[in-house]
């Protein structure tokens, strides 16, 4: 019945796509005039050649597996979450608030409470639009989009007028007490003679990042929640049916993406900032859709895919500080490739696919046997 | 081994690096990007000119995202690069922590006040220059209602409107404000079309002078008002000359100059805090050729007269972020 074998799938198509998103950056550069090779060896140097590169890379990886996980699991009911950003600002509201108003003995103790106030924030924001589109018929796309917008303007006046020291420029709230400090790859594994990971961002949250994606494996192909999610997902009547309630899909399967997504609050605003910053998510959730799209809505595809978007936002920054190329260009290339992974995989898939059955079609010919 | 071997391999280019670099100031610019017609273009502007007739160069970096805000402090320090200058308030907590690395460096932020040793703290008295522009919009309006659009709602741009609008009730104590935000989030620095609603909008109300406050959201107003045959207020730089006989003004905030003097002083820059208000020339109001016939001599006197009392300290405009409420405007 498959017209390709899986490993086609799940490797070939997104390396002949990154390719393509590739040489075409490379000629987006040459045409401004810079080397594409050196750009991609400040890239590569810059982000997976020392730890301090690697630092960047898996801060940002943490960042994208903990959307990507958010957008897949939503998907697999068939659900398109595009609210990742603002679930994760309000993940990043519910870290803030905790680690604000609640003093933690040690950071192990306020990373559980952080990471379950991000995850019961997201969840809630996830859950209004999952409740609109399971009762209403809201389309979910439209709902969760709106709702990025409704979160960045409830967080703008809790920050201007609540939670903003007086006083202060930045609308930001304070910096989160020592106590809540997690510590940094830098802090676990540098020694006084030896130091790793130096300044970098990377914290104990990309453990955590790990365990959600193993979560996540078990939830959708190990539990009966995760079963009924997928029924759902593939024929919405063959599961009503089967008595599974959309109602209770739809809503279970948002909150756990939402809660996902707001997890991620973890990383960048108790890991890397110690405080709330008005834009703290940074198109993360928006990156998650490609991550999930280019992984296949499987974590380790997720896993290897956030890798690989990492690895882009890290080199992109070296690419700016190291080179004179402009950042929209940055932009430009990082585009290329979630147009080429994520929008244009079936310009990929067609083609690849006709040569796969023209050359089964022909063995097929040639041994009568099978 | 390999991780330890990499890691010394690339401090050694760090170290080569700095070698070639020695001393050169460097920049970075904040999110918004350095061509945002405002202040990131400003201090781009203040850099260039001291490139121009030093003949010297300088590194620069214009930010993604907000991680990389250390990430490119402790770059430029290890890279030898003195001093180095950051436009925006929102590097306050990021050079907090990196001062202390590297105290042989000299670092100048803009906009916020960093309380260490080694660095330059410029911050711009807008609502002093803000005051007067103000006082020339309380003047020169003929129905009494005066506008202003701000940005970003921030407590920065509320400075800006709280300013403006104490100067407006000195000229005519019976004059009323009329204060819009253009939004809640970045994006609201760089929305023109908005910009010219809500000037659509004040003008309905009965403004005839509107004060932009808004960035690159300021050239819809200025744009706007000009077609509406209303008088407008530049901002950060002269803008005047975009509509020449229909700016009324432009209120100056001189930071090309702040980054000018900051790399001309180079690794000798003075530390400590630099404010920069109307008695220093930081901040003040712009006259030239295009506004000449929209201000009277007695407008010109009176504006004259307050920016004196301002500098010798006769004078006190309220600041709305030294305890974040505005007497004379509610936002």
């Amino acid at each position: 019945m498959d017209k390709m074998p899986k490993w086609a799938d799940i490797i070939l198509i997104p390396l002949i796509s990154l390719l393509l998103a590739a040489l075409l950056s490379a000629l987006v550069i040459l045409a401004i005039g810079e080397s594409p090779w050196k750009a991609l060896q400040v890239m590569v140097s810059g982000s997976v050649m020392s730890t301090y590169g690697w630092g960047y890379t898996l801060y940002y990886t943490t960042n994208f597996i903990f959307t990507g996980l958010a957008v897949s699991v939503a998907f697999h009911a068939r659900m398109f979450n595009i609210g990742g950003e603002g679930q994760a600002m309000m993940g990043g509201l519910g870290v803030a608030l905790v680690c604000i108003f609640i003093p933690w003995p040690h950071w192990s103790l306020a990373l559980i409470g952080a990471t379950l106030a991000a995850a019961a924030f997201g969840a809630a924001w996830a859950a209004v639009p999952a409740f609109l589109q399971a009762n209403r018929g809201s389309h979910i796309v439209i709902t969760t989009i709106m709702f990025n917008f409704i979160a960045a303007a409830l967080l703008n006046y809790l920050l201007v007028n609540q939670l903003k020291p007086v006083g202060a420029m930045d609308p930001a709230t304070g910096r989160f007490p020592e106590a809540t400090h997690l510590p940094s790859f830098q802090d676990m594994f540098s020694t006084a003679d030896n130091p790793l990971f130096r300044g970098a961002p990377v914290n104990i949250t990309f453990f955590i990042a790990l365990i959600a994606c193993v979560a996540v494996w078990a939830l959708i192909w190990k539990t009966r929640l995760g079963y009924q999610i997928r029924a759902y997902g593939f024929s919405e009547a063959a599961a009503k049916y089967a008595g599974i309630g959309p109602t209770k899909i739809i809503v279970l399967s948002m909150m756990i993406s939402g809660g996902l997504a707001g997890m991620m609050a973890i990383n960048n605003v108790m890991g890397e900032a110690e405080r709330l910053v008005l834009n703290s998510v940074e198109g993360a959730g928006f990156i998650g859709i490609a991550v999930a799209l280019m992984g296949r809505n499987h974590p380790v595809g997720v896993l290897l895919a956030a890798v690989l978007f990492g690895f882009l936002y890290q080199g992109g920054a070296e690419l700016g500080l190291a080179t004179s190329i402009p950042r929209e260009l940055i932009v430009v290339i990082q585009a290329l490739v979630i147009m080429f992974t994520g929008a244009l995989d079936n310009m990929v898939r067609w083609p690849l696919e006709r040569i796969f059955l023209s050359i089964r079609r022909s063995s097929a010919n040639g041994t009568p046997a099978e | 081994m390999t991780f330890m071997k990499k890691f010394l391999g690339a401090t050694a280019v760090l170290a080569l690096s700095a070698g070639a670099a020695l001393a050169d100031p460097a920049i970075i610019f904040d999110l918004g990007g350095k061509f945002d017609k405002s202040f990131n273009e400003s201090a781009f502007g203040g850099a260039t000119r001291w490139a121009e007739e030093t003949g010297g160069t300088f590194a620069e970096v214009e930010l993604q995202s907000d991680a990389q805000r250390e990430q490119a402090l402790r770059r430029f320090a290890e890279a030898g690069n003195n001093p180095i200058v950051m436009a925006g308030f929102a590097f306050g907590t990021a050079l907090g922590e990196v001062a202390g690395d590297y105290p042989d460096t000299k670092f100048v932020i803009i906009d916020m006040v960093v309380d260490a040793p080694n660095v330059r703290s410029v911050v711009f008295n807008e609502h002093e220059g803000s005051y007067l522009v103000g006082m020339l919009a309380g003047m020169a309006s003929k129905s009494g209602t005066v506008g202003f659009i701000g940005g970003m709602d921030i407590p920065l741009i509320r400075k800006f409107g709280c300013g403006y609008a104490q100067g407006v009730l000195a000229a005519n104590p019976d004059a009323k404000v009329v204060a819009n935000m253009t939004g809640t989030t970045p994006a609201a620095w760089n929305d023109p079309v908005k910009g010219s609603e809500l000037t659509l909008a004040q003008i309905s109300q009965g403004a005839d002078v509107v004060y932009a406050a808004a960035g690159g959201t300021g050239v819809g107003v200025l744009q706007t008002a000009a077609d509406s045959n209303i008088l407008s207020i530049g901002v950060d730089a002269n803008q005047n000359y975009l509509h020449p006989g229909q700016v009324l003004t432009s209120m100056l905030k001189r930071v090309d100059n702040a980054v000018y003097e900051a790399m001309t002083a180079g690794p000798d820059v003075v530390t400590g805090i630099n404010v920069m208000g109307v008695a220093n020339e930081g901040v003040g109001w712009a006259l030239d050729d295009n506004n000449r016939s929209l201000i009277t001599p007695e407008m010109e006197a009176a504006v004259t007269a307050a920016a004196a009392a301002i500098a010798d300290g006769s004078l006190v405009v309220h600041d709305y972020t030294s305890d974040e409420t505005c007497p004379a405007l509610t936002f």
